[in-house]
């Protein structure tokens, strides 16, 4: 049995680590009202932009720009897999990165190759560990990102497709639904699908286009394509950080159960010590009386 | 007079910088500055790296926006940037840095491998900054 002194150490242990966990707890709330506040202000962005697309992009001829036009065999595929550049986050990084390998061997499968790009510390490393050749990769880059890495990723992807290297482009990141829930979404980035862009159809409008609209699309399309890259970053910072907030508290919670047994482990030591101690005392004085 | 207005909305992937009702807005497009009254018909032009303005009951308001489209729909105008400042909120002393920063990209150049047109755009984007944040 252990010693009134290791517990006491034991529970001092226990407690720095409820402290630590505490601490980024509220970390990981401050910076997940942060993320959600740039996911609302981004809403009317990516509205705009696929609305904008949608309207003029009904009735063009999939023709008119290599965005649109789906390829006749698809022999590989790019896919850009996001994760989280540290762990603490409980199962966050491994649904993702559970998400690519699942992507990655059914496209096998299928006999097609797959380009991974990883944005994020723990996917890079994962694959790297793993031997798998990785395209791209970013890494450190969570702590603080802006629409300018988004473009960064978005100018790579594009590159392999148009370069024809790969046929289609997808990317998986964790769609924030709440603070409890987050789960891996898979987009498919291009070719772009033009009836899924409109998320509100105004009806065919005849616009003028400037510059005419074949290259109108090729300034707006690297465009589009770049929210959709931005949107997954957004999503996927909101996601961690509630992930973390999640698993910071339920480490907490864990450690004051913890506090909460050893206590009473301490207590019945400390009570059958002073009983023993009683004991001897009795017995020496009984056998005195003799 | 201004019993008719436009409804002008400005985004960008951080804000909506403005939402507004317009009597005028004017755009700096590409092939060229236009302007948009109520009853345009939808026309959709991309935008260069400039200054923008509209006015609204005898005020006129500066922007500067870069890499941007505008969508006019009958009395709508959407203008969807990757960014846009009034001059008010314009970091002037960090205009200057970015324009001479530029400029000395553009001087090395003749010795230097390096992206022209990225540093010539910053050039321009410093130059519009600079440019609305006086007015």
């Amino acid at each position: 049995m252990a010693t009134l002194r290791d517990l006491r150490r034991k529970i001092a242990a226990v407690k720095k680590t409820q402290q630590i966990t505490k601490a980024m707890n509220m970390v990981a709330a401050a910076k997940l009202r942060g993320a959600q506040a740039r996911m609302e202000s981004f809403r009317p962005y990516a509205q705009s932009f696929a609305n904008m697309l949608g309207n003029l992009s009904r009735g063009v001829d999939p023709e008119i720009h290599p965005f649109f036009q789906r390829a006749p065999i698809v022999e590989k595929v790019a896919l850009v897999l996001m994760t989280a550049d540290r762990g603490l986050c409980g199962s966050f990084n491994v649904n993702l990165i559970n998400a690519g390998v699942k992507f990655m061997r059914e496209k096998e499968a299928e006999g097609i190759g797959v380009s991974l790009t990883c944005v994020g510390r723990k996917g890079r490393d994962f694959f790297r560990r793993r031997k798998v050749e990785i395209t791209h990769s970013y890494v450190d880059l969570w702590n603080k990102f802006d629409y300018s890495h988004a473009v960064t990723v978005g100018r790579d992807v594009m590159g392999e497709f148009l370069t024809g290297q790969v046929q289609e482009v997808y990317m998986i990141h964790a769609m924030f639904i709440n603070v409890a829930i987050q789960r891996p979404r898979l987009v498919k980035l291009l070719p772009i699908s033009p009836e899924e862009t409109a998320e509100e159809a105004v009806g065919a409008l005849e616009y003028i286009f400037e510059p005419p609209v074949e290259q109108f699309l090729e300034l707006l399309l690297p465009k589009y394509v770049n929210t959709l890259v931005y949107h997954g970053f957004l999503e996927n910072s909101a996601s961690e950080h509630a992930a973390r907030m999640t698993a910071m508290d339920n480490a907490s919670n864990n450690c004051a159960e913890m506090i909460g047994q050893l206590t009473l482990v301490m207590n019945k030591a400390r009570q059958a010590a002073i009983t023993k101690e009683l004991m001897d005392i009795v017995g020496g004085a009984e056998a005195l009386k003799g | 007079m201004a019993e008719k207005q436009l409804l002008l909305e400005v985004v960008t992937p951080d804000r909506k910088v403005v939402s507004t009702m317009a009597d005028i807005v004017v755009c700096p497009g590409r092939e060229g500055q236009f302007g948009v009254l109520v009853g345009h018909i939808p026309f959709l032009s991309a935008l260069d790296i400039g200054e923008m303005y509209y006015r609204s009951g005898g005020q006129t308001a500066y922007l500067a926006v870069s890499g941007g489209f505008a969508e006019v729909t009958g009395n709508k105008v959407t203008i969807v940037a990757e960014a846009a400042e009034f001059g008010h909120e314009i970091d002037v002393e960090r205009a200057l840095r970015a324009k001479e920063r530029a400029e000395r990209r553009l001087a090395a150049a003749k010795t230097e491998q390096i992206d022209w047109a990225r540093a010539e755009a910053a050039l321009r984007r410093a130059m519009v900054r600079m440019k609305v944040a006086t007015k």
